[in-house]
């Protein structure tokens, strides 16, 4: 039992260490720096610039966050202050649901909904042309997809918030959302940027969904009306050929292990926020 | 009328807005599915397995991608049972609420929850290849087993850490054993096994990032654990792909075939939770 939980941990450390070996044949090849911000992507030519799959991930990811973020306070702020308890029961099925579609579902949604949309009604009102694959696709498709974790989350976290706090500002004259605002907010301000965090980590390695609706072309996205092309979206897209060229596989491996990295520096400090937080209730 | 009472009026409006929103995304989802693919659906569909030229328009069904699903679904949650139930059992009996290694395991599972289901697939295949074997049943099942055993540990723990302590000390008092009082938790944690396992499957029935270099793709069922399987989400992605619409419009197909299960899946949680909580104090 000893061996079957000390596995959990051997696993973090094997995975990290094996993708960094595997991406260590590119780094002696290019300079880490030349790697990360250049933007020649030519794996025949031996060019591995990622910046264009880096500010794709970011683009996408950000847009995501914008998005949920305002929706999944107020349903959280809803939920804890101003509904009564029957809503809860009306409101976890659908975050059940929610959370547990596929993201191929999702992507099947966007192509057939969000895609056509953009390119039709809201692309062409501040663009002259767009495909609907695009970043606000993504961004979209990928709020849509956090919205469950940041709402279940928030409002545990805003549960934990002590009843005689709440009192006490209704009873100086505070409204519900006055009390949300200055009570409530307040109180579990680190609370919310480790959810954020730990939402921003679930929609970095979103994979099969933004593959399909952001249109996968390697130039840096310049507006949310442009293509982008996430990284693991890359990865995804370039198994099938990269044994072929050499270096292929080494790039997508440090693809994988910059991933890699980045969610476990957002999981690791939202965890023990969170679990701070949760010991010094 | 004063600004704060005002303020509280636009708030509550933006929130009702909010869960309006969220429940239509559901509702959005769940009816673009089902109204693109339900008119394409036949039985033949989910019954014969591809003919030739399936993929530029060829007759067929995708029994191939739904039986591989359940071979590969059905593997990983007993492999994966097995392998954490034990963790639990450990980690809360053998191990006392304030240990630190208790707390590193712990963490260790929350971070390998959030590791993205396509890093575990790069690092599964770059083994895979490390050790010259090709994408295989076996290769699926054993990636699918490390991406749910997390959700195992995770949700029996959630349950195993709220049963009272008096319950342990009443059957050390009456002579048992440590391994003795596995059985008192076992009854005490069987909810919790139960949606653990409901959730273990709708995360692997659904995840198509981690299979997709793992166990690759076939139109025939598998007979032995060496053979590559089709599964049902890389099924709708790569009809998706084609560029012919009858084939598009089998994936959409089987879009809701995948939807009906983890539908179904979702729903029976609810009523399996109240089942198995009957010995539950």
């Amino acid at each position: 039992m000893i061996a079957l939980a000390f596995t959990s941990l051997l696993l973090v450390i094997g995975m990290g260490g094996g993708l960094f070996a595997k991406s260590l044949p590119i780094l002696q090849e290019h300079s880490l720096s030349n790697l990360l911000f250049s933007s020649s992507w030519h794996p025949m030519k031996g060019e591995f610039g990622f910046f264009p799959f880096i500010m794709g991930t970011i683009w996408v990811t950000l847009l995501a966050i914008v998005l949920a973020f305002p929706i999944s306070i107020l349903v959280a702020v809803f939920l804890t202050g101003f509904s009564q308890k029957r809503i809860w029961k009306l409101v976890y099925p659908i975050l059940d649901i929610l959370a547990s579609l596929p993201s191929v579902i999702y992507g099947v949604w966007g192509t057939l909904l969000i895609v056509p949309w953009i390119s039709r009604f809201f692309g062409p009102i501040f663009v002259e042309y767009t495909s609907g694959y695009t970043v606000l696709a993504g961004g979209i498709v990928l709020a849509v997809m956090i919205l469950p974790v940041l709402i279940s989350l928030m409002t545990e976290l805003f549960k934990t918030v002590p009843e005689e706090l709440r009192d006490v500002s209704i009873s100086l004259g505070a409204t519900t959302w006055q009390t949300a605002k200055f009570v409530i907010l307040r109180k579990t301000k680190a609370g919310i940027f480790a959810i954020v965090a730990l939402a921003i980590s679930r929609a970095l390695g979103e994979t099969i969904a933004v593959l399909m609706v952001c249109g996968n072309s390697a130039e840096t996205p310049h507006s949310i009306f442009n293509a982008c092309y996430p990284l693991s979206a890359l990865i995804a897209n370039n198994y099938g050929e990269m044994l072929s060229v050499p270096l292929y596989e080494s790039a997508l491996m440090l693809a994988a292990f910059l991933l890699f990295i980045i969610v476990l520096i957002f999981n690791l400090s939202s965890q023990l926020v969170l679990r701070y937080i949760k010991t010094n209730e | 009328m004063k600004w704060k009472f005002i303020e509280e009026r636009i708030f509550r409006v933006l929130m009702h807005c909010s869960l309006w929103i969220v429940f239509g995304f559901l509702v959005s989802i769940i009816y673009t599915i089902f109204q693109r693919g339900c008119k394409i659906l036949t039985w033949k569909m989910i019954t014969t397995l591809p003919g030739g030229g399936f993929y530029i328009g060829g007759e067929g069904g995708f029994l191939n991608a739904i039986v591989g699903s359940l071979y590969i679904v059905g593997a990983s949650t007993i492999l994966g049972l097995l392998i954490s139930i034990p963790i639990v059992f450990y980690l809360n009996i053998y191990l006392s609420s304030k240990s630190k290694f208790g707390y590193v395991i712990r963490l260790a599972y929350d971070i390998l929850f959030g590791i993205p289901s396509i890093v575990y697939g790069a690092f599964a295949f770059s083994i895979m290849i490390y050790f010259g074997l090709r994408a295989s049943l076996l290769g699926g099942i054993i990636v699918i087993t490390l991406l749910i055993i997390p959700i195992f540990v995770r949700s029996m723990d959630e349950v195993a850490k709220t049963i009272p302590h008096e319950i342990l000390d009443t059957s050390y008092s009456l002579g048992a054993t440590k391994w003795e009082t596995v059985g008192v938790m076992m009854r005490q944690i069987a909810p919790g096994i139960a949606t653990a396992t409901l959730l273990s499957i709708g995360r692997a029935i659904g995840d198509a990032a981690g299979v997709m270099f793992t166990a690759g793709f076939s139109d025939r069922i598998p007979e032995s654990l060496s053979q590559p399987t089709a599964t049902l989400p890389l099924s709708v992605f790569f009809q998706l792909s084609s560029p012919f619409p009858e084939v598009q419009n089998r994936a959409y197909g089987a879009a809701v075939v995948l939807t009906i299960i983890v539908l179904i899946l979702s729903l029976s949680g609810r009523f399996i939770t109240k089942y198995f909580s009957k010995n539950k104090i």
